[in-house]
């Protein structure tokens, strides 16, 4: 069990001592919204040349001196300026900054401009910032300082006298003469310091320095405490590098951060003053700072511009009840993922279904005397309505044998066919004398070749994992009549498996090199590989699947796992007719495929090369997930011997869905295997669900009610709730890295740890004492409840990739606007002072031992038999 | 002024971006000074100098002025990336350096499908240039770790354009941005 990661240590860590205010400007911000936000970190040269820039082309802007917010903190340490564009996006660099002035103006940008640009950033900065580091820090001479900057001044001495023009691109200054002398000035500072024998410079430099905008710059930047600042920081910073290195310390683009905070810390480190300035920042911007919720049109297809992201998990077996192991291995899995993706505002779409075709299938017909297709109506609406009472958000639930299955089925068999990708050959298969067929490899057993497990299937061992030719088995038995198959010749179809070998390899380096794909995926794919790929059998001697499109072979299907994965193209058609802008579309679209680790091989080797070989611009795996096994207690699920728990009987136990979803994903097997036990999912139901998650959700919304008449009081943040938003906001950007990488168990613990943080807050702060004190202590209750309900609003939303229904239960009743539900980097104030919340009560009920108990006992294992099924 | 000493590695990524462009070859090419930058000879004048300043003088020869971005904020979102190419990426001399510079782009690309957000610009195909060599020799564990650099660095390998052949020198499936 993995231990908590969040210990006793609340919002107020010792490190958190010095908590000097850093300006509360919320207030301010709404209202100068028309003008840009230029932020300006140091006194130094990059702050002056873009002062002078703006005031040269006359540009609005709301100036703020000091560290930026750390959630906008561009690239680089935080000494450069930044300024916010109307868009929201963010401008770093000082000549962008400047250069964007121009453009707003109407100057248009000329080579010659991009070019004075471009060697200020790479030739005259780095040689600047060497001269004022000698000049300010090291004490270094005027001349000497000069010295150091020869070869560029040199360079535009030469350039304006060889065009005799005033200005560096022409007669009139341009952003290239501003950009040049901000530069320029913080060093020379005087006209006499250009030396005598540069004549155009030196009137150049005078003329720039006279003008307005850059005497009015150089008098709010260069005012006489600026140096001893400016020399601080740069004192700061590491020496700047050798002529010739990129842009060095203060001078403008972002210099290499001398102390960029560890990576991958826990939750329980020191928070920064900036990290809490960027909390209390973020909080105050309100629910109008959220992006809009992304809303696509049905049938979702991809947008230019946007991520479009495609989810499939594995195609469930249709003839048999899926077990909670199967739940959690694929569809709840690429569910959670997929409800996530909306949240992010990524258009997403995801597509699962029955997979119907085989020999099972033709069986259980003749057991239950039905037809195959029966049989398949039948457990396909079994399956749909066990996912839909999970809650799993198909776009759509479809199936596989389905007329657009056949026509793609084939049409990438011909295209294999046409491009040389398949074999023929004669196959001994083995053939069962009392059943009168050839036997499917699944209803042959016997023990493995490789590792010698004796109930080995005749596909694949489930012991060591191999896939095995059914030929191969030692002691074969037919499943259905355990007589003693013999082996018979028939002729088949076969893929070409080692000529697409090195094509696959190439592209499965591209794939691992950008995508995500889980350590047991890369693991199996590569041991296939290094093994060496064979022909594969494409083909069988059933009826039920897909017919092969081609003389000699008409009385043949294609083989289930050619066939299945197609099944995503063709459930993807009959959900819409454009399916092709999903599937054939690699540019646009990231593809994750979401399984438990024995169908790895079939969806990063066979399938891909099925597809690379008929070469039609497909959409390959980017993401392959795979979860190791869920066990049952401490032993497997098992359809045939009734030992676990299925989906229909999940139903029935009487514990909610989402309850179900909590403890599934809770323990879902990433990385290793895990347990199912009844004891541990009631004490994860009463310990987190109902102690930690339920009590503060409920506490915050039931104060509202109580002591506010269930309108939002007003907050005035105190140093500690600051703290506490800076906490929340970490454990937030810990969540999103943790999904970003599908790492959905552990993505979790941080909105339980985010609770418990609530929790601890409320018993700290006492608001139901504090509510019958002075005017200062109702004040601090009013706020306290305040910020426990908004945590409470950012858990729902939180919480709703892993329990839906919990989230809109939440949303129900704090009356959260739907368009709050929507995921970023930021915890902001979504239930602002006078919000009214609607009907407060719990959300989860506690799970009595004797209720379990009566539980374990009725899935114990042998009473629920499946045996007569199977 | 440019010597004609052998073209360094900016001048073949300028070569890649004219075929890219579908401009005519034939361009004549020298480099300059210590860091061999790059110096495009034009009928008139002295020329041009600098990676920057040459890529937006072919993107326009090209006609394709929407590469560097249509309003003045797109415009001066792509020079600023521009610069940060020619000035961190290119001025990184240790592992420290190009550490920090993979942070802030898979930061700053988190919710960005382009360096300039929605639209792909030149400051893609020079960041994606400028850092080929850097990603191709990440491992796993770093590649999972700049998820997102990972994420746009396919996705401008596979922008449309690609060819799927493998490459002939380096046998990689690549796009047609790809140095050698």
């Amino acid at each position: 069990m993995p231990s908590p990661r969040c210990p006793q240590d609340g919002a107020g860590g010792s490190g958190d001592r010095c908590s000097r205010e850093i300006r509360v400007r919320a207030c301010s911000r709404r209202a100068l919204r028309a003008a840009m936000r230029l932020r300006l970190p140091v006194r130094g040269p990059a702050a002056l040349k873009v002062l002078a820039a703006a005031a040269a082309a006359a540009a609005p802007v709301e100036l703020q001196w000091g560290s930026p917010a750390r959630e906008r903190a561009p690239p680089g340490p935080g000494a450069a300026p930044t300024l916010e564009l109307e868009s929201g996006a963010l401008l770093f660099s000082p000549n962008a900054i400047c250069q964007f002035f121009f453009l707003r103006r109407g100057d248009a940008s000329t080579d010659l401009g991009t070019q004075w640009l471009e060697w200020e950033a790479t030739e005259l900065q780095p040689a600047a910032t060497t001269a004022l580091y000698g000049r300010l820090v090291l004490g270094r001479t005027m001349a000497e300082a000069v010295g150091v900057l020869r070869e560029p001044l040199t360079h535009m001495e030469q350039s304006l006298a060889r065009t005799g023009t005033a200005f560096l691109t022409g007669e009139a200054p341009s952003v290239a003469d501003v950009v040049v002398w901000g530069t320029l000035f913080p060093v020379l500072q005087e006209e006499s310091s250009v030396p005598a024998e540069l004549p155009a410079l030196r009137t150049w430099f005078r003329t720039m320095t006279l003008s307005d905008p850059c005497r009015a710059a150089a008098d709010t930047v260069l005012v006489p405490t600026a140096l001893s600042e400016l020399t601080s920081h740069l004192r700061q910073q590491p020496g700047p590098r050798g002529a010739g290195a990129g842009a060095g310390a203060g001078s403008g683009s972002p210099a290499p951060s001398p102390a960029s905070p560890p990576e991958d810390e826990g939750s329980e480190r020191v928070l920064t003053e900036a990290e809490i300035a960027a909390a209390t920042d973020a909080w105050a911007r309100g629910a109008a700072a959220l992006p809009k919720p992304w809303r696509p049109q049905t049938p979702v297809l991809p947008v230019e511009g946007m991520r479009n992201i495609l989810i499939t998990s594995a195609l469930p077996y249709v003839n048999n009840v899926p077990h909670l192991g199967n739940i959690i291995g694929c569809v709840l899995s690429a569910d959670t993922f997929a409800r996530y993706c909306r949240l992010r505002n990524w258009n997403t779409l995801y597509v699962c279904g029955t997979d119907e075709y085989g020999t099972a299938t033709e069986t259980r017909a003749v057991q239950e005397g039905l037809t195959p297709r029966e049989v398949c109506d039948k457990y396909h609406r079994i399956h749909g309505d066990i996912y839909a009472w999970f809650g799993i958000s198909f776009d759509y639930f479809g199936r596989t044998t389905t007329p657009k299955q056949t026509i793609i089925a084939q049409d990438i068999f011909r295209r294999l066919l046409a491009r040389g990708f398949l074999l023929q050959d004669t196959v001994e298969q083995l053939r069962c004398q009392l059943c009168c067929r050839f036997l499917a490899d699944r209803f042959v057993e016997g023990t493995c070749p490789m590792c010698g497990y004796g109930e080995a299937r005749g596909d694949q061992c489930d012991k060591c994992g191999k896939l095995i030719n059914a030929v191969e088995l030692k002691s074969p038995q037919c499943k259905l009549c355990k007589g003693v198959p013999t082996v018979n010749p028939t002729e088949h179809l076969f893929l070409d498996l080692p000529k697409l070998q090195q094509p696959l390899e190439q592209w499965l380096e591209l794939s691992w090199a950008s995508g995500h794909w889980t350590p047991n995926a890369r693991h199996i794919t590569r041991s296939w590989l290094r093994e060496g790929l064979r022909p594969r059998c494409i083909t069988r001697d059933l009826q039920w699947g897909t017919p092969v499109p081609l003389d000699g072979f008409r009385d043949k299907v294609f083989y289930v796992w050619f066939d299945a994965p197609i099944g995503y193209l063709s459930i993807t058609a009959n959900y819409t007719d454009q399916w092709e802008r999903w599937w054939k579309n690699p540019e646009q679209v990231e593809l994750y495929n979401f399984m438990a680790k024995d169908n790895v091989p079939f969806h990063s080797v066979i399938f891909p090369c099925s597809l690379l070989g008929a070469d039609d611009n497909y959409t390959l795996v980017n993401h392959l997930i795979a979860t190791e096994y869920l066990n049952y207690e401490d032993g497997k699920f098992s359809k045939s011997r009734g030992v676990g728990v299925f989906g229909d009987m999940a139903m029935d136990t009487g514990i909610p869905a989402d309850v179900w979803r909590f403890y599934l994903l809770y323990l879902r097997p990433e990385g290793q295997d895990s347990s199912f036990c009844w004891s541990d999912l009631m004490l994860k139901n009463n310990a987190e669900l109902l102690n930690n998650l339920g009590n503060f959700i409920n506490r915050a919304g039931m104060f509202v009610c109580k002591f506010f008449g269930g309108t939002v009081p007003s907050m005035v943040l105190a140093p500690e709730d600051k703290r506490l938003l800076a906490r929340v906001t970490l454990e937030l950007h810990q969540y999103h890295q943790l999904l970003e990488r599908v790492r959905i168990r552990d993505a979790l613990r941080c909105i339980l740890s985010i609770s418990r943080h609530g929790n601890q807050y409320i018993q700290v702060n006492e608001p139901w004492k504090r509510i019958k004190g002075g005017e200062e202590d109702r004040q601090r209750a009013g706020t306290v409840t305040g910020v426990a309900v908004n945590m409470a609003s950012l858990l729902a939303v939180m919480l709703q990739p892993y329990m839906p229904s919990i989230s809109s239960a939440i949303q129900g009743q704090l009356r959260i606007p739907p368009d709050c539900f929507v995921l970023t980097h930021t915890f902001t104030c979504t239930l602002p002072h006078g919000h009214r919340v609607g009907t407060v009560s719990p959300l989860f009920q506690k799970l009595e031992p004797e209720r379990i108990e009566a539980l374990r006992k009725r899935f114990g294992g042998g009473q629920v038999s499946f045996q007569d099924l199977d | 002024m440019a010597a004609a000493a052998r073209p360094g590695p900016g001048v073949e990524e300028l070569v890649l971006l004219e075929k890219l462009l579908g401009l005519p070859k034939g361009s004549k090419y020298g480099v300059q000074g210590e860091r061999k930058v790059p110096v495009l000879q034009t009928n008139n004048g002295p020329g041009l100098t600098g990676i920057m300043t040459i890529a937006g003088y072919l993107v326009k020869q090209a006609k394709k002025e929407q590469l560097l971005g249509s309003t003045a904020e797109e415009k001066a979102i792509v020079q600023q990336w521009l610069e940060y190419r020619v000035t961190q990426v290119d001025g990184s001399s240790s592992k420290e350096d190009t550490r920090i510079i993979l942070k802030d782009l898979n930061i700053h690309l988190e919710d960005k499908v382009y360096l300039a957000g929605n639209i792909f610009t030149l400051a893609d195909i020079l960041m994606y240039y400028g850092l080929h060599h850097v990603m191709v020799d990440l491992t796993v564990q770093e590649k999972e770790k700049y998820l997102n650099v990972s994420r746009w660095f396919n996705h401008i390998q596979h922008y449309p354009g690609q060819n799927t052949e493998g490459c002939s020198s380096c046998g990689r499936i690549c796009g047609p941005f790809l140095p050698h």
